[in-house]
């Protein structure tokens, strides 16, 4: 009878939890998957060749010297926020007629100008609305 | 005849939530890529108009520290060999024409070495750029 009765214990594994582990699996999976995008400032460089004249007052000209010094139109600029408004008025002025940005941003730098100033400059013409960005490049 | 009905089964069978679980552990196994990305220790600026490049299948990476060390698509490129850059690139734009150039260059560089790669990629007409940066202000 005592026999019997050790023989009637379940052999099998349990596998109630079985779904509560891979969950668990799961979760850990999910939680250190990283999706590493790649993020950026898109530009289009200018091809080769294929010089356009354009009408002279829709260019704004900038120029960033090799110390991070900013002309705008021939006048040195103080601070960042005051090239953003001033880039504003005339993209106000001379853009947008039809739709369609008319105004061109030119940005040239020096050759000694650091790369982190050229894209906080960047960053700004982008902010305040230009979409014709132009690189010029520096004289050598 | 109601009693008959009444006795039947109602609860949602959790037999197969275990093979549904893992189907879903596997999937994410496998799509989960563990690679480390090796490269030159630099240090991208940051920009508010930071933008995700929609596919990484089209991209090309140069990498550029303030020393002048140059990688393109891992592979070293010397400072006397400038035109490496164009022919690596054009190789790559000849099998895929929606390249997209992601340029990961330390914030303490020269606009000088800027412009060189610049140059390069405009020989090999490889237009379409982006400049790695980090999100600017709080959050990502």
């Amino acid at each position: 009878m005592l026999l019997e009765k050790k023989k009637k214990r379940s052999s099998e594994i349990p596998t109630s939890s079985m779904a509560d582990i891979a969950f668990l699996l799961l979760i850990f999976f999910l939680v250190t998957t990283t999706m590493d995008m790649d993020k950026g400032i898109p530009m289009v460089l200018p091809e080769r060749g294929g010089e356009v004249k354009i009408n002279p007052k829709n260019i704004a000209k900038i120029i960033v010297n090799a110390s991070g010094d900013v002309l705008f139109d021939g006048k040195p600029i103080e601070e960042d926020i005051q090239l953003r408004e001033l880039l504003e008025t005339r993209l106000m002025e001379r853009g947008y007629s039809e739709g369609k940005p008319k105004l061109i941003v030119s940005i040239k730098t020096d050759r000694e100008t650091e790369y982190d100033r050229y894209i906080t400059i960047l960053d700004l013409v982008k902010e305040a609305g230009a979409t014709k960005i132009s690189i010029a490049e520096p004289d050598k | 005849m109601f009693k008959k009905k009444s006795k039947l089964e109602q609860g949602i069978p959790t037999a197969s939530l275990p093979d549904i679980i893992f189907l879903l552990l596997f999937f994410f196994m496998v799509t989960t890529v563990i690679k480390k990305t090796q490269g030159i220790p630099l240090i991208t600026p940051a920009a508010y108009q930071t933008k995700k490049i929609e596919s990484k299948r089209h991209l090309a990476y140069i990498w550029a520290d303030e020393k002048g060390t140059i990688t393109v698509d891992d592979k070293l490129v010397s400072m006397t060999n400038l035109s490496q850059i164009s022919k690596i690139i054009r190789e790559r734009l000849d099998e895929d024409n929606r390249l997209i150039v992601s340029l990961k260059i330390d914030k303490a560089a020269k606009m000088g070495l800027v412009t060189d790669i610049q140059e390069q990629l405009r020989d090999a007409y490889a237009v379409r750029v982006s400049y790695a940066t980090r999100f600017k202000g709080g959050g990502g």
